[in-house]
């Protein structure tokens, strides 16, 4: 039997789709062909300058945005943690208020504030040395990959955190008290059983936030003058310096591999799971 | 809990302090003048704040028009109509989110370049709506996935025919999780900066376009003035959200 089409509901979605199609399908196209394109034909010439001039910075790269995730992911598991099982439940209204400020705070704007509050006159140092840790001759700026690091893990731990914390309040309460009752500590309960029940949603976001942070432009620009930096600085640059399409390109598709790269980690974990629960 | 706090509010705290300081100098740890110089400043006709906020205003509302305008019979297809590959659909939908940004845009940018649009408000919101669309088919779909199928199905058997009752029960029934969607997306649009960078320029300069070159000319007033301006609206929709969002909604997004 064939299913008749429903012209109506195609004619109601082809607007969206025609500028889905012309906006993001042909500019990721674009931009992979841009990568290859020489002037006699295909070529790898811009993978080789890509990796050559930029290979460092595309370690960087990598390198920061991971450990921004872990971290993150981390940080997201410790605060869902206590305001699933926190003993007080001030503390848990206090917590629960106060991860959430950073969420929809531009990229640009947390790269501003961190610029100041990590700079050697920045508020960090003065609580540091007001309070005694710090000499005012010991105080270094932070920024560089440091300041890059901690603005990300500012910026996207409420997003990863609201995901988790979610998650976790979704989950059927009556398990988490019988292990209590049967004397699992909190930190037993909640690496034993609450984690591994929110992987998925807990994975999703870190996904997602590989990807956001992938495309940051604005916090490595405004944080870091030094080299290395990421290399969405570098394609800003080959554009607006050279006019170099091909190695901006060429950045470009290296910057999908890896966030292919990360979504595969994802997809490979998402289907062993299934396995193991079927 | 101290320093947790002290770790989110004291860039905020930063920033308000630099937004006021009229003379700040090492090593004294607050300013040691406050005013509102620089606010004149800034708002003054030759400072470019008002037209950069009107600027990003209209952009922001142009795109959520046509984000909306595209979601909500696309958002319906979805969750009401038999449509052919509906995951395959869903799936596209979502892709862009999935998908490092910069290089999308750097690449729209090369293609307005080519039809004129660079440097233009049309180019700019056409840019945003990439973006908004995907958040508004989204929570559409979601919405009227979440509008009871009953209602309508009482609403045809009395006799209305499908244009009325999606305008008298599916719409109203659905506006909520689409009025959340759009504030996403004025939002966001608000709040862009990379695309702008890539395909406004040179001739719009949106709000955090303007931070962006006060913080690179070494203007930390101006810059923290402007940061803090376009915050207000992020951090009041924060404290909204939980209102405007349904449980019911965020539950069937992806489903």
């Amino acid at each position: 039997m064939t299913r008749r089409i429903d012209w109506w509901g195609l004619a109601l979605l082809a607007p969206a789709f025609l500028l889905m199609f012309a906006l993001f399908v042909v500019p990721a196209f674009s931009s992979v062909v841009g990568a290859f394109a020489g002037e006699g034909g295909p070529t790898l010439a811009h993978f080789r300058r890509a990796f050559g001039t930029y290979g460092g910075d595309i370690w960087f790269t990598l390198w920061m945005v991971v450990a921004a995730v872990l971290i993150i992911a981390a940080l997201a598991v410790l605060i869902g943690g206590y305001l699933t099982l926190g003993g007080s439940r001030a503390a848990v209204a206090v917590l629960a208020w106060l991860y959430r400020w950073p969420l929809f705070v531009p990229m640009v704007c947390a790269a501003q504030m961190m610029r100041s509050f990590l700079a050697r006159n920045g508020m960090l140092n003065n609580t540091l040395i007001a309070s005694g840790l710090l000499t005012p001759a010991g105080a270094g700026s932070m920024l560089d990959w440091r300041g890059i690091l901690i603005t990300f893990v500012w910026k996207q731990l409420p997003f990863v955190t609201l995901i988790t914390a979610g998650a976790m309040a979704a989950l059927d309460r009556s398990l988490i008290e019988a292990a209590r009752d049967l004397g699992a500590s909190r930190m037993r309960v909640l690496f034993g059983i609450i984690v591994p029940l929110v992987r998925g949603p807990l994975l999703v976001a870190s996904v997602l936030t590989f990807v956001t942070l992938m495309s940051v432009l604005s916090v490595p620009v405004m944080l870091t003058a030094d080299s290395p930096t990421m290399i969405t600085v570098d394609m800003a640059y080959r554009i607006t310096t050279f006019g170099d399409y091909g190695t901006a390109d060429a950045l470009g598709v290296i910057s999908y591999l890896l966030t292919m790269g990360a979504a595969w980690l994802y997809l490979r974990d998402a289907a062993r799971q299934r396995a193991v629960f079927r | 809990m101290g320093l947790f706090a002290f770790a989110i509010f004291g860039p905020i705290a930063n920033l308000v302090l630099w937004a006021f300081a009229e003379r700040w100098f090492w090593p004294h740890a607050l300013p040691s003048q406050y005013g509102f110089a620089f606010w004149q400043r800034v708002f003054s006709p030759r400072g470019g704040a008002w037209e950069s906020m009107g600027l990003s205003i209209g952009i922001a509302l142009l795109t959520v028009v046509i984000s909306l305008a595209l979601a909500i019979p696309a958002g319906y297809a979805l969750a009401r109509r038999a449509v052919p590959l509906r995951a395959v659909l869903m799936l596209l939908f979502l892709l862009p989110q999935a998908f490092p940004t910069l290089p999308i845009y750097m690449n729209i940018a090369r293609l307005f370049y080519s039809v004129g649009l660079n440097g233009t408000v049309p180019g700019v919101v056409l840019v945003h709506s990439l973006h908004g669309l995907v958040l508004a088919v989204w929570i559409a779909a979601a919405a009227f996935a979440a509008v009871d199928r009953q209602q309508e199905e009482a609403a045809r058997n009395l006799g209305a025919g499908p244009l009325r009752t999606f305008a008298t029960i599916t719409l109203p029934a659905a506006l909520p999780g689409l009025l959340a969607s759009a504030i996403f997306v004025f939002l966001d649009s608000l709040d862009e900066f990379t695309a702008t960078y890539f395909v406004g320029v040179p001739d719009i300069t949106t709000m955090p376009l303007m931070m962006f070159n006060a913080a690179m000319g070494g203007n930390y007033q101006i810059a923290s003035i402007t940061a803090l301006v376009l915050l207000l609206p992020s951090i009041g929709f924060m404290l909204l959200i939980e209102r405007f969002l349904k449980a019911d909604v965020i539950a069937k997004i992806g489903a």
